[in-house]
């Protein structure tokens, strides 16, 4: 029998009562959210590293719609990333100055790309397709390189001037607008990804991850759902990437650098894949945890990272999120006599 | 599997608890300097150059300015990465409260702080960081350390007073290399020499090999290099002595970034006779050297200090004089305006911070490398005086 | 591009020659400690990134006995074999054992946390920057032939790298060891039905393949250069070559580490801004030709 997760009524509802089910927002997602105002009001001189979270997270979030649902193991994700970056840092560079416009065109930058390798990416098996990923992530990482006139090179992107946001609000210094800027964005995307993913849709998808023969034979058309949701992933860093360059208003080369994929590939194992949330508890558990560890110990925190991914993968399984969802399912055990 | 769950919430509930309890500000008798170095990664030494060095100055001078202690809180930028420096910079001024800032071992770092101190305007103090452009990019930069134009332009003059004529450049690609190419070709052809052939090195490269390979095939009469201190400078005379270029009768003149104190015994004997130009060498003969020698030795007698350590050192003079004049009360537009123009003998000779550009004006020493006393050091033999930065 | 004004004074087709040879020994090296990477993973499908740590570690134990224990750096190799080999040992006893059943993304994050580890450890004993070696006066300079200048180094490096290639072939081939190592890749389970104990082979191989990445390691100080940061560097380009070389295979990862390595001297010598493209735009190329690898086989990982 399969776990019980809700009180199951007696006489069968109409055959969409599952699906409508799984739709609803637990409280627990509400919670989350709302903390997330919260934190804007509790820490007020922390929103700028508060906004890297949520930016990680989301881009993370991206990762887990390919890697946690239809099971392509990237490591060149970056590449929408740094795309998404640079299209918005040039943008802001030489006119446009809105957020919100720069944000679509950098999107549609990195949806473009996304959709152009989405062809490469569909040859051979994970291991080729991890390489394949990671060259075009280092490729492009070369170009902006060498493009000094037009990246900045090594120096990094300058002059990068915001305009106010809906014509209203300034970019101030301590961060308070960038902060709610990137929440609502996040926010928009996230309630479009999650409807995404409960629908039939996104089952497809997960289909495809464990068994792609199956799933071609009830009629899945598998080249089509990778290719599109491979388009929409890209689309999602490249604006988490656009977020990055227009809230801290500097564009580095890291954005593109193989050791953002490799972190992020951390950051999403570490929260646990396919639950939409793992990539926030991720990139929050591994920023904060990189953060503290370098305030004590300036020199050799990459040690105490190393031991806690150990200890993580040796002593916990299916990340953070599974263990939550485990406490979940053992308390709704534990009340499910009482009713 | 229990264990799992409450070991993670554990560790969540550990990281939370110490994101709240950041450090809180001390009472108002602490001067507090935020300094942004490279204490990890592969820049590593440059951070731990600068930290001592301005921890050699303290230890000589004693920590009590004016009344008041002075505290370093240094945050690693772990290497190129502006926007950790920018946010490592804003959490240091909005939250430590600092009154000064300091240290970038590298350009891009101190280049993306620039809004944010000066919409704070909390006087900065670049100890390492040589491109040219960095002081222009916030009236609250006043910089300790060099530039790259400043030591290269000596160095053409040398080169053609020397006889050299043809010479091939080789240089890092990244901001102070252009610097260091820009001006070594207009210097060394305004004087009548010729440039051979020039190529910019990838910052990030593993192999020197193919490049010295066609520099050796294009045969000029010498090779002026520049490439960051450290890593990249030992793995260039690795290969340039693999491939037998002094053999080849190519010279090497480079400044003073290749042949730096902290690396240049790891380059064994191929490294003697390399000519280079430089602000500070650790041979330098005068007392205020000895004594920082002494001071550094304390804290860390193995590791031989560099110019980098001497940026870290003299960043601390001026910021010691400023609490001084200020008597504690630290404004940062009047502490800039005590910066401009102040002047002392600091362990490489004497400096001046130049009143307009906030840019540093010191001596440019031409050094050989040499044995003294079966140790390597680069021998100051000629002095080119108060060089100011020539890219202004 | 480079300006050269002055047109080169050597002849193309030996400067062609002196590039090609310099690709050659890179490639060695690589072929070296990659090779261990790539039976790793054809065997037990094991992904383990942090196999550029037993590069490290051969490099950091050369560099230490030769100068603190005034050792040969011919004594040394063996030895960063031998106790390479060692150490992997009780790291898979340890650390990867635990994980072979389990998904590769939670072996990823287990080599990464190792890799991070290793780095921190490497840093905490030999500082951040460079390693040097000082080479035996028998392999320092350089043999002029036909005009073309060949460093005795590489050309060691090149030797080695053949003698090992040929070591390892007639291994697999004629030996009895060899058989079942063949066996274990080829068919998992029916090896095990016949009585193989593969665990026990995998662990042999393991350490093997470990100790080889420390010996190209020690070997690689003088070309590759040492330093805290090695295992990460140089992860993408081990990666690369055991991939396109085809996962499991000898030969494969032999082709691969000499392409690439040619690819890469020659594009960093004719066209040094776009030296790095050359080698990615190869890896894509060949990876989207040959998907499974240059000889890898068909198997589902």
């Amino acid at each position: 029998m399969s776990e019980i997760t809700q009180p199951v009524s007696t006489s069968p509802g109409p055959w969409w009562q599952p699906l409508r089910i799984r739709e609803r927002w637990r409280l627990a997602e509400i919670v989350f959210w709302l903390g997330l105002v919260a934190v804007y009001f509790v820490f007020p001189k922390q929103l700028l590293f508060g906004s890297q979270i949520l930016i990680t997270g989301l881009f993370a979030l991206s990762l887990d719609l390919i890697l946690g649902y239809a099971g392509i193991v990237t490591l060149g994700h970056a590449a929408f990333f740094g795309l998404g970056a640079y299209t918005a840092g040039l943008l802001a560079k030489y006119g446009v100055h809105d957020p919100l416009i720069g944000l679509v065109l950098a999107a549609g930058a990195a949806g473009l790309l996304g959709y152009l390798s989405s062809f490469l990416v569909l040859r051979g098996g994970d291991l080729a397709r991890l390489m394949i990923t990671l060259g075009i992530a280092l490729l492009l990482s070369e170009i902006a390189n060498q493009a000094t006139v037009l990246t900045g090179g090594v120096d990094g992107l300058q002059g990068i001037t915001m305009g106010p946001l809906l014509g209203l609000f300034d970019f101030d210094f301590l961060g308070k607008v960038a902060y709610l800027y990137v929440l609502g964005v996040s926010f928009v995307l996230f309630v479009l990804v999650r409807a995404l993913m409960i629908s039939p849709y996104g089952l497809s998808l997960r289909s495809i991850r464990e068994n792609p023969r199956r799933a071609v034979a009830i009629g899945v058309p598998i080249r089509a759902r990778l290719t599109n949701i491979y388009t929409f992933a890209a689309t999602i860093a490249g604006v988490a990437g656009a977020l990055l360059a227009q809230t801290t208003q500097f564009v580095a080369l890291d954005v593109l650098s193989f050791q953002r994929s490799a972190d992020l590939l951390i950051i999403l194992i570490i929260g646990g894949t396919a639950t939409l949330y793992g990539g926030f508890v991720g990139a929050a558990l591994f920023l904060i945890a990189q953060d503290r560890l370098a305030h004590l110990s300036p020199e050799y925190w990459l040690f105490w990272l190393g031991i806690l991914l150990i200890v993580t993968t040796l002593f916990l399984d299916a990340g953070v999120m599974g263990g939550l969802l485990r406490i979940d399912t053992l308390i709704r055990r534990r009340f499910a006599g009482w009713r | 599997m229990f264990k799992g769950v409450a070991r993670c919430l554990a560790a969540l509930a550990f990281v939370l608890t110490g994101t709240v309890c950041t450090s809180a500000s001390a009472a108002g008798d602490t001067i507090k300097v935020g300094v942004l170095v490279e204490t990890s990664g592969p820049f590593s030494s440059y951070g731990q150059q600068i930290t001592t060095g301005a921890k050699a100055f303290i230890k000589r001078n004693g920590d009590t300015v004016a009344g008041k202690k002075v505290e370093l809180i240094i945050r690693d930028t772990t290497g190129p990465a502006p926007d950790v420096a920018k946010r490592l910079a804003q959490e240091l001024i909005v939250q430590d409260e600092v009154d000064f800032i300091a240290g970038f071992g590298l350009t891009p770092n101190a280049r993306a702080v620039a809004p944010i101190v000066t919409a704070a305007k909390k006087p900065t103090v670049i100890m390492n960081a040589a491109s040219s452009i960095i002081t222009t990019e916030s009236p609250y930069f006043a910089r300790v350390s060099f530039t790259l134009a400043q030591v290269t332009a000596p160095m053409a003059q040398w080169a053609y007073k020397s006889g050299l004529r043809k010479v091939y450049t080789a240089v890092a690609d990244y901001a102070p290399g252009h610097d260091a190419e820009t001006t070594f070709k207009s210097a060394f052809t305004k004087l009548g020499g010729e440039i051979v052939g020039e190529v910019r090195i990838p910052l990030k490269n593993p192999e020197f090999g193919p490049f010295l390979q066609r520099i050796k095939d294009a045969k000029p009469q010498a090779l002026f290099v520049f490439v960051p201190a450290g890593e990249l400078a030992v793995g260039f005379m690795k290969a340039y002595t693999e491939r037998g270029l002094a053999g080849a009768g190519i010279k090497l003149i480079t400044t003073g970034d290749v042949v730096d104190d902290g690396v240049i015994e790891a380059l064994g004997d191929d490294v003697l006779g390399v000519i280079s130009t430089h602000q500070y060498s650790v041979a330098h003969d005068s007392p205020e050297n000895a004594a920082f020698l002494a001071s550094y030795a304390q804290i860390n007698p193995t590791q031989r200090p560099n110019f980098m350590a001497v940026g870290g050192y003299d960043g601390m003079a001026a910021i010691y004089e400023v609490i001084r004049k200020l008597n504690g009360n630290i404004d940062g537009d009047k502490a800039m305006q005590i910066l401009r123009g102040m002047k002392w003998t600091s362990p490489r000779g004497p400096i001046l911070i130049d009143a307009d550009t906030r840019d540093i004006v010191q001596n440019v020493y031409v050094r050989e490398a040499k044995k003294v006393g079966g140790k390597v050091y680069n021998v100051e033999f000629e002095t080119f005086p108060a060089v100011k930065d020539p890219g202004k | 591009m480079p300006r050269d004004r002055a047109s080169s004074k050597v002849p193309a087709v030996l400067s062609f020659l002196g590039v090609l040879f310099d690709g050659l020994a890179y490639g060695a090296l690589l072929f070296l400690i990659s090779v261990g990477l790539s039976v790793t993973l054809g065997l037990m499908g094991f992904i383990n990134l942090s196999h550029g740590v037993f590069a490290m570690l051969g490099g950091y134990l050369l560099v230490t006995l030769m100068d603190r224990g005034g050792w040969s750096f011919a004594a040394c190799l063996p030895l960063a074999f031998v106790a390479t080999a060692l150490l992997s040992l009780v790291l898979e006893r340890t650390l990867y054992r635990p994980l072979y059943r389990s998904t590769h993304l939670k072996q990823v994050l287990l080599t990464v946390g190792i890799i991070f580890v290793a780095v921190a450890c490497a840093t905490y004993f030999w500082g951040p920057g460079q390693q040097r070696v000082t080479l035996p006066q028998a392999l320092r300079g350089r043999l002029s032939a036909g005009g073309v200048d060949l460093s005795w180094y590489r050309l060691f490096l090149i030797a080695c790298g053949a003698l090992i290639t040929l070591a390892l072939i007639f291994g697999l081939e004629r030996t009895r060891f060899g058989a079942r190592i063949r066996a274990s890749v080829d068919a998992h389970r029916t090896a095990e039905a016949m009585g193989i104990h593969v665990d026990r082979v995998f662990q042999i191989t393991f350490a093997i393949g470990s100790g080889l990445a420390g010996l190209g390691g020690a070997l690689g100080v003088n070309v590759l250069g040492l330093d805290p940061y090695f295992a990460l560097k140089y992860l993408a380009y081990f990666l690369l070559v055991v991939v396109v070389g085809g996962p499991g295979s000898i030969m494969g990862t032999l082709l691969a580490a000499v392409l690439l390595g040619v690819a890469d001297t020659t594009g960093k010598y004719y066209v040094p801004e776009i030296g790095p493209f050359v080698i990615y735009l190869a890896m894509i190329v060949l990876l989207l030709a040959f998907p499974h690898g240059l000889l890898g086989r068909k198997k589902a990982l």
